[in-house]
């Protein structure tokens, strides 16, 4: 019978399953960072079990690092305790990498994984992290677990789960120019609304997919819970090879040609059948906004934010009037006349080398408007922040008013020193636009590294394919 | 982890749909490295006027009156009638670690995300799906009757409302059996440890590549 990819990677990593569907999962690699962990290993630790293969981990501190002033440590005590607990952890119990506080190479967990070759195509790949969905982009079965599961993996190598339904994303026809994975996928958010993918895991594919870079299908696998989907997932094609090729922990020599025969097989299957269709013209995308507290809550930058007075349905009117009140939006009001006081440019969604340099494409040559309050660079990796001062990237941020930080999740959750105050408006590149999501009471409004950086420049939301 | 059997409790209504982990419990707070005292800031930005921070005397901090756990004829509620997608956002267990340190033993809606769902059921709290009819028929008894409490079998699967009705719902067989028991997976899991380690040779032996290191 015709598999799914989904199905595919399902099956090769079942190690049982019960008689009532709940299933025993065989992970591959273990990304593991400082906020979801240390209640993991301190229950290890409680129940006298030990780590079942510490070379299935790689882990990094980034949520609550710094972005500046790296020499002078961490000030926060608790941030500090939960990073040493971290490092603690890692020299107790080992891992095949880890790339700790300050290192070069210290990143967003999702964005180092790739990038070190730790995620590869037909691999589970966990993490206490629900944008793990992001590295399905690679082909392979990649979601976010909680504490338990992340103890349970140290534990047992394996995952008690159960298998999702099969949803299929297909996105045909060629973007317009301007027009981001990001703004695809916030798009299919705005569509399929934040449950819309609720059970399913779901294999982006089509020619607007196949289209992108990694780094684009990274983006809109990252965004895949967003849209209530656990994993996100792209068949593996040429250039999910090419971009392994040479990554320190991907195989080398005749192991490298073996994997990469077994990975051309990590497609789906013609004729296989999907639970859920759902298909998008990406020519008809415009670079997208959103407007409320939830991802869904997404219009078009020519668009304009809704009147909840024209909303038939009591608990979606309701839900708009909230977060238009949250949100200090007018009824009706354009887009474009949204206006911000500040901008980050970062998270796991947006900091990719690509992501830069299209940001900084808009940015060059141009100023950060006055009424901009602060503009955050925030690399997601060391290896991105080197890469891009080597294009003299940071140089063009940094001439227009931007400032130029160190890599961590930084104000995609303000869980370090950068972030919103009660009021604050924001341009973000990142994920989640909750309530409080970027610091008690700040206003968050997701868009794509281009749309952003124009943000800055106009000081409120512009048509960024007017200004290039 | 604590055992789930039989639960009558007070109940009070979360009526909003898509409630994030983050209005659960807000990040600052996850800078803990334990798995307890998180109970006094569950949904902490509606509950308070202030902004809270790790390690802060909750009693002094000034009330929302609004919010709903701060009406008088909630307090002390375990059971929280949701509406669709609870739960949704971050894989943070701190969001069922807190509603448990809060007092919470179950919650009954519509729908809830599937990371939250899970983590419930690892930390002995019972999410429980009802259609929605049922759901927003609860929701008009509870505002219509102050003191309104539900009684949760596990074992009969259902939830009986004050007027003797008993609605059924679903769970898995598995996921009861664990709540019912008190059993912690980890443990059910090595019992296969032997299958583990076969499956593991197997896999280092066909496709050595993921195991780099
Ligand atoms: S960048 Fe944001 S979404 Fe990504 S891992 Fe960090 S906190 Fe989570």
């Amino acid at each position: 019978m015709p598999q799914t990819l989904y199905d595919k990677l399902w099956i090769s990593h079942l190690v049982r399953q019960e008689d009532d569907g709940t299933a025993l999962l065989y992970v591959d690699r273990h990304l593991v960072h400082e906020v979801t962990s240390p209640q993991a290993y301190e229950g290890l630790k409680l129940a006298g079990r030990g780590v079942w293969r510490a070379d299935s981990i790689v882990a990094t501190a980034d949520h609550n690092t710094p972005t500046r002033d790296w020499e002078r440590g961490i000030e926060d005590p608790v941030s500090r305790l939960q990073v040493e607990t971290l490092d603690a952890n890692i020299r107790a119990h080992g891992a095949a990498a880890y790339f700790p506080f300050r290192d070069p190479r210290e990143g967003i967990v999702h964005v180092i994984g790739p990038e070190h070759g730790a995620t590869l195509p037909g691999m589970t790949v966990v993490c206490g992290d629900s944008h793990t969905s992001t590295h399905g982009a690679f082909g392979c079965l990649a979601f976010g677990i909680g504490t338990s599961e992340v103890e349970h993996v140290l534990a047992t190598q394996c995952l008690l789960s159960r298998k999702a339904k099969n949803m299929r994303v297909r996105i045909e026809g060629s973007a317009g120019p301007c027009v981001s994975a990001k703004d695809i996928v916030l798009a299919l958010i705005g569509r399929i609304g934040t449950a819309g993918g609720t059970g399913c895991a779901i294999e982006f594919a089509g020619s607007a997919i196949r289209a992108l870079s990694m780094e684009g299908r990274m983006t809109v696998c990252n965004m895949a819970i967003e849209a209530g989907a656990r994993a996100g997932m792209v068949a593996v094609d040429d250039r999910t090879v090419e971009y392994l090729r040479g990554r320190p922990l991907a195989p080398r020599g005749e192991l490298w040609e073996r994997a990469v025969a077994h990975w051309r097989t990590l497609v789906s299957d013609e004729g296989a059948t999907f639970d859920r269709v759902v298909e998008l013209d990406a020519g008809s995308i415009a670079p997208q906004v959103t407007w409320g507290t939830s991802p869904e809550m997404v219009a078009s930058v020519e668009g304009a934010v809704p009147d909840p007075a024209r909303e038939a349905d009591s608990t979606r009117r309701e839900g708009i009037e909230r977060a238009l009140q949250y949100m200090g939006l007018q009824p009706g009001m354009p887009i474009t006349a949204i206006r911000f006081d500040k901008v980050f440019i970062g998270s796991c969604t947006n900091s990719r080398i690509e992501d830069l340099r299209a940001a900084a494409a808009v940015v060059r040559g141009r100023r950060v408007d006055p009424g901009i309050r602060q503009a955050l660079v925030v690399p997601g990796s060391g290896l991105v922040k080197r890469q891009a001062e080597a294009e003299g990237l940071d140089r063009i941020f940094v001439a227009a008013g931007f400032e130029w930080r160190e890599p961590g999740c930084s104000m995609c959750l303000g869980m370090n020193a950068d972030r919103l105050e009660p009021g604050e408006r924001c341009a973000s590149t990142s994920n989640r636009n909750f309530e409080g999501r970027q610091g008690a009471g700040g206003r968050t409004h997701l868009m794509s590294p281009q749309m952003a950086a124009a943000a800055a420049i106009a000081g409120r939301v512009v048509d960024v394919r007017r200004m290039l | 982890m604590e055992k789930f059997t039989r639960h009558v409790g007070l109940v009070a209504p979360i009526a909003r749909n898509n409630v994030d982990t983050d209005a659960i419990i807000p990040k600052q707070f996850l800078k803990s490295i334990r798995r307890t005292g998180f109970g006094p800031y569950l949904f902490d930005e509606w509950r308070y006027l202030d902004r809270g921070e790790p390690g802060q005397d909750c009693a002094a901090r000034p009330l929302n009156p609004e919010f709903v756990l701060n009406q008088p004829r909630y307090r002390g509620a375990s059971i929280l009638l949701t509406g669709k997608n609870f739960g949704c956002g971050s894989s943070r267990e701190h969001a069922p670690w807190a509603l448990l340190d809060y007092g919470v033993r179950a919650l009954v809606g519509k729908s809830f995300a599937d990371i939250f769902f899970n983590n419930c059921f690892k930390n002995g709290l019972l999410p429980i799906r009802l259609p929605q009819a049922e759901i927003d028929a609860l929701f008009a008894d509870v505002a219509a009757r102050p003191g309104y409490r539900l009684m949760i079998d596990l074992e009969a699967q259902t939830v009986a409302r004050p007027d003797g009705r008993a609605i059924p719902f679903e769970i898995e067989p598995y996921r009861k059996h664990c709540l019912i028991e008190g059993l912690d997976d980890i443990g059910l899991t090595l019992r296969h440890r032997d299958q583990i380690a076969e499956f593991e040779a197997r896999r280092r032996l066909e496709q050595p590549w993921n195991f780099s290191r």
